[in-house]
């Protein structure tokens, strides 16, 4: 599969009335391809976050589009759009946000159930997706038993379990040590990343950039520059 | 059961702590409403176990009598004039009062005692022991073998008592569908055996009891007493009559309101709270549920089935408390006057389905407010 998975068009986001507001996000245009990791690096402030949430599907813009399989999201129903999150795009939360009054299969097993998998059925394709993450063996441990870096790949477990076309990574190496941090990105380049997948993450981690396939830079709300494979300027 | 709601079960009992404060607040709420409305009733039905356990289908009485312990003797022409009502088929006059029965070791001890009219004995009680023949025989009663009976130092037939200077002979005993709500034994004798035994007012007629040809008769016999000054009132007029007095009239009613509404406000304060805490610390679960694909409505389905799966727990394991606390007490008690109704049931039901209600509303509020970019945010 070639093409653009997801791209934005004149995206444009301020929060505030009057004199209070502030713009978060001018004018962001991009497109995610198919088979890449594209990241969304810049300082703190400068609006990354809240054009992944655009983009994404759960922070509405005040202008610009969204287009997923040549539709906007942001013309379609609150139910649809939750529908389109479901089903094409998974997401890795900085804090992970695992529950941890369910085990780890559990909680992996969840967008399968929004799915309307049966519980059971739902429990089967969680361990084998835990399984490729190398955390079979931890299924029934509830999250808050696993290291930083486990919880880091339940999540990452949990983000795939539905077959999402899109990957959101917010921050994924902010709650770990470097080493880790370095061996997750390379596990997601290895086994997660396909050509029928593409992945965004958001970091200002400079120690995982080479594993980028493009590397977005945002300052103020702007985005300012595109790069391919290793030739950012760090 | 469908997994969403799967989730929302093992998210509520797995969080141990939370679920367990919640259901003691329900329990707790529940125990209460249950033991104040059922002691009420209970009493409100004991207050009316004469009128029960005599069964006429109409009494006629002096207006100004409220229940059917204080009644105000009438004229024996009141009971001529009812007998003489077209739709009346037959009306008997009752005695009810209250005498000091003096037992076989000195002591004495007060007694409701029922004079049955003696051509008929209409509203008399199942025997248990004896014959209802005997009743006839010189200074013949019969004892109601309830709650009360041991105050009467268990009287075999056979054995007797004074009272008021007459002696007194058991001749039979006999059970009745509810005892007296004031703690005192029951004895029965004939009408004219009890006007002549008990001190008496000029008039002696208690109670007129009438049989209506037909409930059609009703309205026509109830006009018919009423013009003589004097009210006819069914069965359940008069249950209801009884049960107002005491609801309205002796304060009675507006404690065990309080007290009810007390436990189910104690209900709602503790498990709203719990609920309102259990949401709160769960607010970015749920925000992240709903940014990986979660409707509104599937959410608002996760916390109505965590609110009403603990309500429904709580208020089982309220009405189980008090059924078993009224068990103990009867065991140490026997006239203790409490029962549990289906409307007390349903009447508790509905309560805590209210504390449902409202922490689910608290709940849903929070988490229809939360948004999936406030999870990003951190």
């Amino acid at each position: 599969m070639s093409g653009a998975a997801i791209s934005a068009e004149n995206l444009v986001k301020w929060f505030g009335e009057g004199e209070a507001r502030t713009v978060a996000v001018r004018d962001a245009s991009f497109a995610a391809e198919y088979g890449e990791i594209l990241y969304i690096v810049g300082p703190s402030g400068s609006g990354k976050t809240t054009l992944l949430s655009m983009v994404s599907g759960i922070l509405k813009p005040n202008g610009g589009s969204v287009i997923v399989e040549g539709e906007d999201i942001w013309g379609m129903s609150e139910d649809r759009i939750a529908q389109i999150r479901l089903n094409k795009i998974g997401f890795v939360f900085q804090d992970y946000h695992l529950f941890p009054r369910l085990t780890t299969a559990e909680n992996v097993a969840v967008p399968l159930i929004l799915k309307k998998m049966n519980w059971n059925q739902a429990l089967n394709v969680a361990l084998e997706y835990l399984d490729i993450v190398g955390l079979k063996e931890r299924a029934q441990l509830p999250p808050y038993k696993l290291s930083g870096g486990e919880q880091q790949r339940v999540a990452i477990a949990r983000a795939i379990a539905g077959q999402p076309d899109i990957l959101i990574f917010d921050e994924p190496t902010a709650s770990l040590d470097g080493d880790t941090g370095r061996k997750i990105i390379e596990f997601v380049k290895a086994k997660i990343l396909n050509e029928k997948r593409c992945i965004i993450i958001v970091t200002h981690d400079s120690r995982i950039y080479e594993y980028a396939d493009t590397i977005m830079k945002m300052e103020d709300g702007k985005i300012i520059g595109f790069e391919k494979n290793h030739a950012y300027e760090k | 059961m469908p997994g969403i709601l799967k989730i929302a079960l093992k998210l509520l009992i797995n969080d141990r702590s939370k679920f367990t404060a919640l259901l003691v607040g329900i329990t707790f709420a529940v125990f209460l409403m249950v033991m104040m409305t059922s002691m009420f009733s209970g009493i409100l039905t004991r207050s009316s176990s004469s009128v029960y356990n005599i069964g006429a289908k109409i009494w006629v009485m002096d207006p100004a009598v409220n229940n059917a312990t204080s009644s105000i003797p009438m004229p024996d022409y009141v009971l001529s004039a009812a007998r003489s009502i077209k739709g009346v088929r037959y009306a008997v006059p009752l005695y009810f009062g209250t005498a000091q029965v003096k037992l076989k070791d000195g002591s004495y001890q007060a007694a409701t005692v029922v004079g049955l009219d003696d051509a008929t004995l209409y509203g008399r009680p199942e025997l248990l022991e004896g014959n209802i023949n005997d009743i006839y025989a010189e200074n013949a009663f019969i004892v109601v073998k309830d709650a009360e009976y041991d105050k009467l130092g268990k009287p075999a037939v056979g054995s007797e008592f004074e009272i008021n200077d007459h002696r007194g002979a058991v001749v039979g005993l006999a059970k009745v569908a509810s005892s007296g709500l004031f703690g005192i034994p029951t004895i029965y004798t004939t009408y004219s055996r009890a006007i002549t035994y008990i001190p008496s007012t000029r008039f002696t007629t208690s109670y007129i009891l009438i049989e209506p040809g037909s409930e059609s008769d009703i309205p026509v016999i109830q006009q018919q007493i009423g013009k003589l000054g004097y009210q006819a009132l069914t069965r359940d007029q008069f249950v209801g009559k009884i049960s107002d007095f005491y609801t309205f009239k002796t304060g009675m009613g507006m404690n065990i309101l309080l007290m009810t509404t007390i436990s189910f406000v104690v209900g709602l304060s503790i498990s709203g709270q719990t609920f309102y805490t259990f949401i709160l610390e769960n607010l970015e679960k749920f925000g992240a549920l709903k940014a990986i694909g979660a409707k509104s409505n599937e959410l608002i389905a996760m916390i109505l089935f965590q609110a009403s799966f603990t309500s429904l727990i709580g208020y089982g394991l309220g009405v189980g408390a008090a059924s078993t606390f009224m068990i103990l007490a009867r065991l140490r008690m026997p006239d203790y006057a409490a029962q549990i109704t289906f409307v007390i049931l349903g009447f508790a039901l509905l309560m805590v389905l209210v504390i449902a209600s409202v922490s689910s509303y608290i709940g849903v509020r929070k988490v229809l407010q939360i948004q999936p970019f406030d999870i990003f945010r951190g």
